[in-house]
């Protein structure tokens, strides 16, 4: 296996965003989500909930509601603006502003052709979409107070909205309002406080749903506008509601419950709502919901994404059956100098560069050494403009350092000679590049690539003059999605780019151009490598499949095939997060290094394609390494064959975050 | 054997009540519960026991009330027979073997407590409405059959452990919805169970420990909850975030039931009380029975003024407990502590009680060893006050002394002014208390010691004062020492050695010359007092010597074998007065002498020793009742006056108890149909009136008339087969009647009777 030295970095204080708004589009199986950030991330839950693309955010910008109409996206804020997102190079397409103040809400009639959102004056104004754009049509009667939330009724003609203290329901012709149901306050103390509907649902048999502040789930005959039920779910706010056959309400106390149409008596048909069950798995608010087929999907100020089977939906103790907790980005946040022993941390305001502390004690394995020379912040390094970081790397040798916005490029210049570091930024970039969405040094640090619109990659010279275009390096597929993942190999002879078709492109640097694609398997690649000395690349992907693919011969090794005939162990299979990042163990070619957020492991090919044990090789690696290390952010080999261990774990994050409702706990 | 014929032992009550889930009648007013060997019917209002419906020969293992005729219950016992009964009337009207009621049965005698929904399965089974599935829970699995499509179960097994282990169930009446309790204090509601895979449930957490029963009220609007918090908590339905609860319940909560009118609950507890709770969440009626903790540990006393038995009852209190009724009087808080629920706690218990002969001052001991820590020891006397009618507390001496107290008794002096008391100490000492009146600090009289003695730093075991209290006698170990209260001097010592003395007596009245002592070397002892020397000895292993307080008998109970034999004898004589080999199985652990209210007059020699009071005896019964209080009764007014043929039958007939207790005591016929048939269809009373008086004024042809009417018995015993299995009608009536109808009127009596019973008849037919 062979031994290492371990940096365990627990200096990067990477703090997530809290969830603010979620949409799911059932046709595509697409996620998305926004972060109190203005961050966008969209997830695929028909490939092992990978998180797919994330669209950074901007200062100034916060999405208070998410709405998918057919394939695009829409998000309106309190910044008063409507905003669709280019999904493909992951940046805004165009904002509009609503001219109605802050906008609580948005949202789409079932039939894709309007959309209607909820203003801070009390106005709801329809929004026509058309094919490139969208365009105001008209405003509904304006009403006294904010408009907090709204739900077309699945024919499109009404609408309902959810006010201060009431819901009204509009005839979407007319803009008329047709029903005024009026909420009750809460009790006691909140009797003299407005009632905020937070979120309503218009079903299809004109049954309205809403959910307010005073704790209430109530349910409305739509039609003659009267109270049917009341539920009284929390003693706080039920800020987000969730609809299907069965309806599911988040409160603040970090709950989430679900309600089901069910009928009373089992040959009778008429049905009512009922309260079932309830779920726990955040700390905080719950501030979105979303209902899929199968699971109950969540997130709120903890900033996790929850993902909780429905157990009668789905088959019993299998992959999907179990509960999924997203806490961490399945993108690396870290780049590792690797000659100079540093490492640079992405946050989306700025950047940090760190030197790793020094070590001279041997030990035996287990030991902790005495450090010599403590990690030290070198830079900090602030972005200019309101865009937040999309991506950043650092040279090998710590001598270059660049980022990107979705508006610009940054390079610098690093000089460190032990004692004294400068930074100059290099003025003068070639005009092509105007913003990357993955951004990669060569080995010997003389390259930069970047990775831009339609999987392109931009080849950049580097010299301690000047910096110089070299090429455009495209894929012959003319596919549009981003890049995602790029990859150079060792020796400077291979570049590998993997993007959300699920293509993998390998370009020869010698020859500048394509060398060859990869058989497009269906699962996205999550992490990719090729190897220094046989220049195979090593791909993972988000199901948990390993391949191996022959640069050389063009077509999958021995050892991948052997691989996949064989099978992967189960508890390798079972796993839930995404292996982020491989490495090669230089001393043994043979070994491939592999991390995901709670566990790394060293697989060896040897092993595996000697003695067919893969079922005990990895069920061993499961089990010994994962207990020490939590929540890795990155692994990553050092020429001096040290590992570094970046670490966070989630009680760090739990404990930066605001405290939640306070609650009585039984016996304290 | 055969001359003691008539002194048997009846289980007499203290059974428990909490057993199975009791029964509300249709109307509210009665109350059903499962009590050892028979049902007992409550009144829900006045607490009062109404019935003992008794016919079952083993436990009783159920009680439902027939969804058909709702003047009717049904009781399943372990004996194998349902037998169904008007509970109006104490009637019995059907005993089926075995029969197609089989749903009841799994519900008595199945170990793992296959919890039927009682309503569901009988309206299925025995009417035609409603009623389309069972659900039972067993560990982790909920399983529901329905009826009229093909058996259908669902399971749920959730691996996180056993915390998720059914514990009760209960089906809403209308809509289909199963409550169900769990181990870990959670209650959830199961719907839409119909489908194979889309059932759902919601959950509702108040309970922190395991819910012990669960129950939909009548109209499905509440569900109440209860478990060992004590607390009866009353859910919404539907609405459940909205709950009532009635705290302070005094004891966990084992059942719950629910009146068919939903007007009352019931709820029975662990330490053996049924609490009526109306609808609005208010108790209204408490019916406690004997309280039985893991043991008894002080003797079982009999209160001089209320004659009631006393023994320790709930944790830290004493009770009192009218023998006659089987009714608990009321419990005397002696710790005054808030007991704790909580399991491994130590907590104050009392250990020791004793009375003084006229009821005047009560003595208790509570002691509590925490395991670090030294033992806690406290001794309170009690004061009678006439204004409340209670006892109250006069002093409490903390610590009275090192160790455990092994002993202590009042002196029984009728007469004296001084009341003394005595203790004696596991740390070699014996104390006597004495009531002082006057202290320049305290007002009124209180305790204080008065002389502390020792023997040879010997461990005292016993202490005994005689009748006339000049005289106390205490053993340290095998010696017995003899000394004066008067002047505390030490007359004589009492030395039989082998074995150390377990039990020491003086013996009373005529014998009270005499002081008996058993021994741990299975030796019963007899000295004479005034010689000093031993008068007698036997070898005899007696587990528990005790004497009668108003008369010179003694009562030992000898252990051997499994069995125990009781032994009545006079300190005087060489032959015991009374003897019974196995007088039950297992060991008896407490036993008292309780004076009768009214004295008997028995002839029979060896029934006289019961004249005056009654022995009653605690023992390890049943596995399912480990106490059973028994009473060996000789002679009733009942078995005087009517029972005289009948003894003659019993002598020639095999000895056993089932069969003593199957046998009923016959007089006139006529009289007992007359008085087993329900009043509504009686002749009216002017009727019967005037026949009723006129007999009561003939008294001389009573032979002749009895042996006649014995006669006509056996013509009329076809007729009576549902009559005669009633029984428990009051005595006093009978004795009245009984010698007093002429020919001609019982004739007639019968006449109206045979009419109307024929129609009764087919009603229960039908």
């Amino acid at each position: 296996m062979g031994e290492f030295k371990v940096h365990r970095v627990r200096f990067f204080d990477y703090m997530p965003s809290a969830i603010r708004a979620m949409a799911f589009n059932s046709r595509t199986e697409r996620l998305a989500l926004s972060r109190a950030d203005g961050a966008l991330e969209v997830f695929n839950f028909a490939d092992s909930y990978f998180q797919e693309k994330v669209i950074p955010g901007q200062d100034g910008r916060a999405v208070e509601a998410l709405c998918w109409v057919r394939g695009r996206l829409f998000s309106a804020g309190l910044n008063g603006e409507i905003t669709e997102y280019d999904l493909e190079n992951l940046r805004p397409k165009y904002t509009m502003e609503a001219y109605g103040g802050p906008v609580w809400t948005i949202c789409s009639n079932s039939q894709g052709t309007h959309l209607a959102i909820g203003c801070e004056d009390g106005t709801v104004k329809i929004f026509e979409v058309l094919e490139e754009t969208i365009r105001f049509q008209r405003n509904l009667d304006r009403q006294k107070g904010r408009i907090i939330s709204l739900s077309w009724h699945p024919s499109g003609a009404l609408i309902a909205a959810g006010m201060m203290d009431m819901i009204k329901v509009f005839n979407a012709e007319s803009g008329h309002a047709t029903h005024r149901l009026l909420v009750e306050r809460g009790v006691g103390a909140s009797k003299s406080r407005e009632v905020v509907v937070w979120s309503v649902a218009f079903l299809s048999d004109h049954t309205i749903i809403s959910g307010d502040s005073a704790g209430k789930v109530q349910v409305w005959d739509g039609v003659t506008g009267t109270l049917v039920r009341t539920h009284l779910v929390t003693k706080w706010d039920v800020l987000a509601l969730s609809d299907e056959s069965s309806l599911l309400a988040g409160t603040s106390e970090g709950t989430v419950v679900q309600f089901q149409f069910i009928s009373s008596t089992v040959d009778q048909h008429d049905k009512e709502w009922v309260r079932t069950r309830t779920f726990k798995n955040h700390t905080h608010d719950v501030r979105a919901l979303a209902h899929t087929d199968t699971a109950v999907v969540s997130g709120g100020m903890d900033t996790q994404l929850v993902v909780r089977p429905l157990l009668e939906k789905v088959e019993k103790n299998t992959q999907e059956s179990a509960l999924r907790k997203i806490a961490f980005p399945h993108r690396s946040l870290v780049s590792c100098g690797k000659k100079a022993g540093m490492l640079l941390f992405q946050f989306h305001g700025h950047l940090e560069l760190w030197r790793l502390g020094e070590s001279d004690g041997h030990g035996k394995p287990g030991d902790s050494l005495p450090v010599k020379r403590k990690p030290e912040k070198l830079i900090q390094l602030k972005r200019k403009g309101d865009d937040h970081i999309c991506c950043s790397a650092l040279s090998p040798c710590g001598g270059w350092l660049a980022y990107s916005t979705i508006s610009s490029v940054r390079l610098y210049r690093l000089q460190y000679n032990g004692s004294n570091i400068s930074i100059t930024k290099v003025a003068k970039l070639p005009k092509v590049l105007r913003s990357a969405h993955q951004l990669c040094f060569s080995s010997d640090s003389s390259k930069l690539f970047a990775s831009t619109t339609h999987s392109s990659v931009i080849i950049i010279a580097l010299s301690q003059s000047e910096c110089k275009y070299l090429h455009t390096l495209r894929p012959k597929s003319g596919t549009r999605q981003p890049v995602h993942l790029m990859s150079a190999s060792e020796d400077g002879k291979w570049l590998a780019t993997a993007n959300s078709d699920c293509e993998i492109h390998v370009y020869s640097l010698h020859k500048l151009k394509l060398h060859c694609t990869v058989p497009v398997y269906s699962s996205c690649p999550t992490a990719m490598a090729i190897h220094p000395t046989t220049s195979n690349l090593v791909m993972v992907h988000a199901d948990q499949q390993i391949f191996e693919y022959s640069l050389v011969q063009k077509e999958y090794t021995e050892w991948s095939r052997k691989l996949q005939k064989q099978g992967l162990h189960h508890l390798w299979l079972a796993r839930d997060t995404p292996i982020t990042h491989l490495t090669f163990n230089p001393r043994n070619p043979a070994h491939i290094i592999m991390h995901d957020t709670y566990m790394f492991c060293i697989i060896d090919q040897n092993l595996i394609c000697k003695t067919f044990q893969v079922r005990s090789l990895f069920g061993v690696k499961l089990q010994t390494m994962a207990y020490h290390m939590e929540h890795l952010l990155c692994v990553s080999l050092l020429e001096d064959h040290s590992l570094v261990v970046v670490e966070r774990p989630l009680l760090d994050i739990a404990s930066q975050l605001p405290a939640p409702v306070r609650q009585k706990k039984f016996a304290t | 054997m055969v001359e003691h014929g008539d002194i048997r032992v009846v289980h007499r009550g203290g059974s428990k009540i909490n057993f199975r889930e009791p029964v509300l009648s249709h109307d509210s007013r009665l109350l059903l519960c499962a009590s050892g060997e028979c049902v007992k019917v409550f009144s829900s209002s006045t607490e009062e026991c109404v019935h003992d419906l008794q016919g079952h020969t083993d436990l009783v293992t159920g009680v439902l009330l027939n969804p058909s005729n709702h003047l009717q219950a049904y009781s399943c016992s372990a004996d194998g027979t349902v037998r169904l009964w008007d509970f109006t009337d104490g009637i019995l009207i059907k005993v089926q073997l075995h029969c197609h009621h089989v749903s009841v049965q799994p519900l008595s005698v199945s170990v793992f407590s296959l919890l039927m929904c009682m309503c569901v399965t009988l309206t299925r089974l025995l009417s035609s409405s409603q009623g389309e599935y069972i659900a039972s829970a067993k560990g982790l699995h909920l399983e529901v059959y329905f009826f009229k499509k093909q058996k259908f179960s669902l399971k749920e097994d959730n691996k996180k452990g056993a915390k998720n282990t059914f514990t009760c169930l209960s089906c809403h009446p209308k809509d289909d919805c199963i409550a169900t309790g769990h181990e870990d204090g959670k209650i959830r509601l199961w719907r839409n169970f119909n489908h194979k895979r889309e059932y759902t449930y919601s959950t509702l957490h108040w309970h922190h420990s395991a819910v012990s029963s669960v129950r939909f009220t009548p109209e499905g609007t509440n569900l109440l909850s209860g478990g060992v918090e004590s607390v009866l908590v009353q859910w919404r339905y539907n609405q459940e975030t909205q709950k009532d609860f009635l705290p302070r319940l005094g004891a966990a909560i084992t059942h719950i039931a629910v009146s068919p009118d939903g007007e009352l609950f019931c709820t029975a507890h662990s330490d053996n009380k049924l609490t009526v709770i109306q609808s609005c969440v208010k108790v209204s009626a408490v019916i406690q029975g004997l309280v039985k903790g893991e043991s008894v540990r002080t003797d079982l006393m009999v209160d001089p003024r209320s004659k009631a038995l006393v023994l320790n009852g709930k944790p830290g209190h004493l009770q009192f407990y009218s023998l006659q009724r089987d009714k608990q009087l009321y419990n005397l808080d002696i710790v005054q502590q808030e007991y704790i629920h909580e399991s491994g706690l130590q907590q104050f218990e009392v250990v020791k009680a004793a009375f003084d002969t006229r009821g005047n001052w009560l003595a208790t001991v509570e002691e509590r060893k925490q395991k670090d820590s030294t033992l806690e020891l406290n001794l309170k006397l009690w004061a009678y006050d006439e204004q409340t009618q209670s006892f109250v507390l006069n002093t409490t001496v903390s610590g009275p002394h090192e160790a455990r107290i092994t002993a202590m008794c009042f002196c029984h002096t009728a007469d004296s002014q001084t009341t003394m008391l005595v203790s004696a100490s596991q740390d070699g000492h014996f104390k006597a208390w004495q009531l002082e009146s006057n202290h320049y600090f305290y007002e009124g009289p209180f305790w204080s010691c008065d002389f502390v003695g020792a023997y040879h730093s010997l461990v005292p075991e016993c202490c005994c004062f005689s009748a006339d209290g000049s005289l106390l006698a205490i053993s340290f170990q095998e010696v017995v020492t003899v000394w004066s209260p008067a002047s505390w001097e030490l007359l004589t010592t009492l030395s039989q050695p082998p074995g150390a003395i377990r039990d020491l007596c003086f013996g009373r009245q005529s014998c009270s010359k005499y002081l008996l002592g058993t021994t741990a070397k299975n030796l019963l002892c007899c000295w004479n007092l005034l010689t000093c020397t031993l008068e007698w000895s036997t070898s005899m292993d007696v587990s528990l010597l005790l004497s009668d307080p108003l008369s010179e008998n003694m009562a030992a109970f000898c252990s051997h074998a499994g069995c125990t034999d009781l032994f009545v004898f006079k300190p005087s004589e060489p032959r015991p007065l009374f003897s019974h080999k196995a007088i039950c199985s297992g060991k008896v652990t407490r036993a008292v002498f309780a004076p009768r209210e009214e004295m008997l007059e028995s002839c029979e020699e060896s029934s006289q020793w019961l004249n005056r009071s009654q022995l009653y005896f605690l023992t390890q019964y049943m596995v399912n009742i480990p106490l059973v209080i028994d009473d060996s009764v000789a002679v009733t007014p009942f078995y005087l006056l009517l029972g005289k043929h009948r003894q003659q039958q019993q002598e020639k007939q095999d000895r056993s108890f089932s069969a003593e207790r199957n046998q009923l005591p016959q007089g006139s016929v006529a009289i007992k149909e007359l008085l087993h048939t329900p009043a509504h269809v009686l002749p009216s009373a002017s009727f019967l009136c005037s026949m009723f008086v006129r007999s009561l004024l003939i008294s001389e042809k009573k032979s002749e008339e009895e042996e006649m009417e014995s006669d006509k018995e056996e013509e009329s015993e076809c007729e009576m087969e549902a009559s005669t299995m009633g029984q428990g009608q009051t005595a006093e009536a009978q004795e009245t009647a009984a010698p007093a109808l002429t020919k001609a009127q019982a004739r007639e009596l019968r006449r109206v009777k045979k009419l109307d019973h024929s129609w009764l008849s087919s009603l229960l037919d039908s």
